[in-house]
């Protein structure tokens, strides 16, 4: 059976500190921006958005956190990210590329993992379920599957091969 | 007050942007050529990892240098000499084997050396340092696994690990040598001492290769010189394909 997904002391600390800050319209067009491998994923839910402080009336910056230092989908995240905010009418807007702390799977919400679920992707977690069928049987293929922050797992009870969200 | 100088500090920079750089670039030979298409992807990923980690640490050489120099200017347009990698990263691949022995030494070693990065005074690097080890962990979890596959596998595959054993063997004694520049950094508290590390790598390699049924070889030769720029025929070969079109068109971009 699937697991149903716990709050993460990491993902209190971030939910607590996007409620407690003073610019939640920006967070909120934030969430329009999905990461371009998981389409179903926010950049918030997944962890990558560190921070945004707004230090103008059109002014704002933004910290990221990349998942994997060769991941090449940071680029992309930093265009969308900007194209987002100027669309909402926000000009300026400058993205930081943060190192540390190093991001991990701890940082990705409940929404996140669920929304990977959906997708056919087990989500990390202590046991590796199947996404079709949810049987703990499960064997891994390869170590990265389709990008570095996913190793290839078969099931042994449906056969279903699928892509497992390295917890890292 | 620290008593060294910006360019002590671009030259360390610059010898673990080039180690990285070279490892992912050689790696990344493997593109297409894997033995299956899961191996494939994996070391294409392991090469990706590698080349991200160069780009940290060029860019905040170039950062330290000052002279308007980027990341691109460092990794294309220097020359065979002015490259400061360890020799072991730039020989071919050969075969799997040799590939996964030495991916295999370097994962131990730079656990090891990561680790003790992250305790740099140097914010920036103790972060760089924080991201990197990460994946060093997740790489050896691959390679450990190859060797005892490989080694324990049929008498091909222990036969061409042992030899790429032996081949690499007299490689490894120059990832603990010390440049007076990392001495001076490491005084500093910035930069890693790696006499500290080899008592712990040889007693990880050894028992990884003893559980392996392979043997550690007891020739006593070693080659160094990476680091001053010495380098095998290897490597000008390798620059010359990963510099071609920055050097054909300067400045191109995609
Ligand atoms: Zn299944």
């Amino acid at each position: 059976m699937q697991h149903i997904s716990v709050v993460t002391p990491e993902y209190a600390a971030r939910r607590a500190m996007r409620a407690n800050s003073d610019c939640p319209q920006l967070w909120s067009t934030l969430d329009t921006v999905f990461d371009p491998e998981l389409p179903q994923v926010t950049i918030w839910d997944l962890g990558i958005l560190v921070d945004v402080q707004q230090l103008g009336a059109r002014r704002c910056k933004v910290v990221v956190s990349p998942t994997y230092s060769g991941c090449p989908a940071i680029d992309v995240i930093s265009e969308d990210i900007v194209s987002a905010l100027n669309s909402a009418g926000v000009k300026q807007v400058e993205v930081a590329v943060s190192l540390s702390p190093a991001w991990s799977t701890d940082l990705i919400s409940p929404a996140g993992k669920a929304a990977m679920l959906s997708q056919g992707i087990a989500p990390p977690d202590k046991s590796v379920n199947c996404p079709q069928c949810g049987s703990e049987h499960t064997s891994v293929i390869s170590q990265f599957g389709s990008t570095a922050c996913k190793a290839l797992y078969k099931c042994n009870d449906c056969l279903e091969p699928f892509d497992y969200f390295k917890e890292f | 007050m620290n008593n060294f100088s910006n360019s002590t500090l671009y030259n360390y920079l610059l010898g673990l942007a080039d180690d990285a750089l070279i490892l992912g670039q050689r790696t990344s030979e493997w593109c297409s050529r894997g033995p299956f298409l899961e191996e494939d992807i994996a070391l294409s990923n392991v090469a990706l990892d590698y080349i991200g980690r160069a780009r940290m640490f060029y860019q905040y050489a170039a950062e330290v240098e000052g002279k308007g120099r980027s990341e691109d200017d460092l990794a294309y347009f220097r020359d065979e000499r002015e490259f400061s990698n360890l020799l072991i990263n730039e020989l071919p691949n050969y075969d799997f084997a040799f590939s996964m022995v030495r991916q295999y030494f370097l994962d131990v070693h730079a656990c090891l050396y990561l680790q003790g990065l992250t305790a740099s005074t140097d914010q920036h690097l103790a972060a760089i340092a924080s991201k990197a080890i990460k994946e060093s962990r997740y790489h050896l979890k691959r390679s450990q696994t190859w060797l005892l596959q490989l080694g324990l596998g049929t008498e091909e595959s222990n036969k061409r690990m042992q030899t790429a054993i032996d081949e690499l063997w007299g490689y490894t004694p120059e990832m603990f040598m010390m440049t007076e520049t990392e001495t001076q950094l490491s005084t500093a508290g910035i930069a890693v001492n790696r006499d500290n590390l080899l008592q712990q790598w040889t007693a990880t390699v050894t028992a990884d290769i003893r559980s392996a049924d392979l043997q550690i070889p007891d020739q006593q030769w070693q080659v160094v010189g990476g680091r001053e720029g010495k380098h095998s025929e290897h490597l000008g070969h390798l620059l010359a394909q990963m510099q071609i079109l920055q050097r054909s068109y300067p400045g191109l971009e995609w």
